[in-house]
């Protein structure tokens, strides 16, 4: 009983040392670059960004348009 | 030395060379790339349908890709299908089990899923020749409940799940194609990448992890939160991650510097995300919390622009569609509501 928990600990270590090894191999880029990339595309989509411009209630598929008919 | 003690050193030893390469290109932060950057102005949205019919507490939602039906999940038993500028029930699908915790809308709009404490993902079939939606796969095999499934294509979707795992499915067969393992802790939300080569899981080991959707690895894990991870989604240009945790903040991480880049909190909210969606552009950050709100962050600045108040319960799920016109919150309220 002992042997088989001894031995599958083992295994959970080795697979944590083997997953740890990749993830240390990550190439990573400057935060410089990174986050300079993230606010120039936040700037360029803005006007793109409905939530964020306001959405005319004319092009408001959620808004019937304000119209007055007399027929 | 036993071979478990080598282990424990050498993965203590790996820990520290993972902080000390992040750290080696911490050459400043986002608050300062973004220090010329104005904030936003008060972002003020206003509820333009309810979508009112379900009975019981909503738990998910998830827009189509035409950006005009939508799909939710309630434990009343019932996933439904709502044309949401009509307000309309497009279709109202009963469920075998109704402990249903998410629901997915394929992008083609074949096809829907969802799953819960059944431990099962159930596939929709939407478009099916007589007009009837019946069920067209259950797929079985994990061992807890099911928390979040997305969509690759009508062929694939991928589970989370609380026994700790992600699994990529063959929807056909109905068999499993990859097991994601390596959190320790429940599998809460799921995100793929827009690239469809990727996708995010959190978790509560208070991790998120990116994974190779088709080499079956995990790429990288998130540390940071200090609780369970419920929510989770990709920055519009999928090179940034965003999470929404317990500890009643979000956060984004950037996946190519391989680490936290900001934290989105305020001393007024005390309570967990448990949703979370970016607007278009990814300048506006949307959480839903347990305290019935959503607030609104400026996803450069990290200050709160704008809440969104109308729901008398937690807000459960939230979702910002495709063309970015509006957003959709779901809540225990039993009510979905549609904001721009």
């Amino acid at each position: 009983m002992s042997n088989n928990n001894a031995s599958s600990n083992l295994v959970v270590a080795q697979r944590a040392v083997k997953q740890l090894r990749i993830e240390a191999g990550v190439r990573r880029i400057k935060v410089s670059q990174a986050a300079a990339e993230l606010r120039n595309f936040c700037l360029q989509n803005a006007s793109k960004d409905p939530l964020l411009m306001g959405v005319p209630s004319s092009d408001n598929p959620f808004r019937p348009p304000k119209s007055c008919s007399l027929f | 030395m036993g071979e478990m003690e080598q282990l424990r050193k050498e993965a203590e030893s790996l820990k520290d060379q993972i902080n000390a390469a992040r750290k080696a290109v911490q050459d400043t932060t986002l608050q300062e790339a973004a220090a010329g950057v104005a904030v936003v102005g008060r972002v003020q949205m206003k509820t333009r349908k309810t979508l009112r019919g379900h009975l019981a507490k909503i738990y998910a939602m998830h827009w189509a890709t035409d950006s005009k039906l939508c799909v939710s999940a309630s434990q009343d038993g019932k996933l439904i299908v709502w044309d949401s500028v009509t307000t309309n029930k497009v279709n109202a699908i009963p469920l075998k089990s109704s402990w249903v915790m998410t629901c997915a809308y394929a992008p083609s709009g074949n096809l829907v899923a969802c799953g819960g404490l059944d431990n099962m993902c159930s596939i929709y079939n939407l478009k099916g020749k007589d007009g009837n939606v019946k069920v067209m796969r259950e797929l079985a095999a994990h061992t807890g409940y099911l928390s979040c499934c997305r969509f690759i294509s009508d062929t694939e979707i991928i589970t989370s799940s609380g026994d700790c795992t992600c699994i990529l499915w063959d929807i056909e067969t109905g068999t499993q194609k990859t097991v994601y393992a390596g959190h320790q802790g429940d599998c809460m939300s799921l995100a793929v990448s827009p690239d469809f080569n990727f996708f995010i899981s959190g978790a509560c080991d208070f991790t998120s992890k990116l994974w190779d959707i088709r080499e079956g690895t995990c790429r990288q894990t998130f540390p940071g939160h200090e609780s369970d991870v419920n929510a989770i989604g990709f920055f519009p240009n999928g090179n940034a991650v965003i999470t929404g945790s317990d500890d009643t903040t979000c956060k984004l991480f950037d996946l190519r510097a391989d680490q936290e880049l900001i934290t989105y909190q305020d001393s007024s909210v005390m309570c967990g995300v448990t949703s979370l969606a970016p607007s278009l552009s990814g300048r506006l950050i949307l959480a839903g919390y347990d305290d019935f709100n959503v607030n609104i962050w400026d996803a450069l600045k990290a200050e709160r622009v704008g809440v969104l108040a109308g729901h008398d319960n937690r807000v459960s799920c939230i979702g910002v569609s495709a063309d970015g016109m509006a957003c959709c919150t779901g809540s225990w309220d039993s009510f979905l509501k549609i904001w721009n």
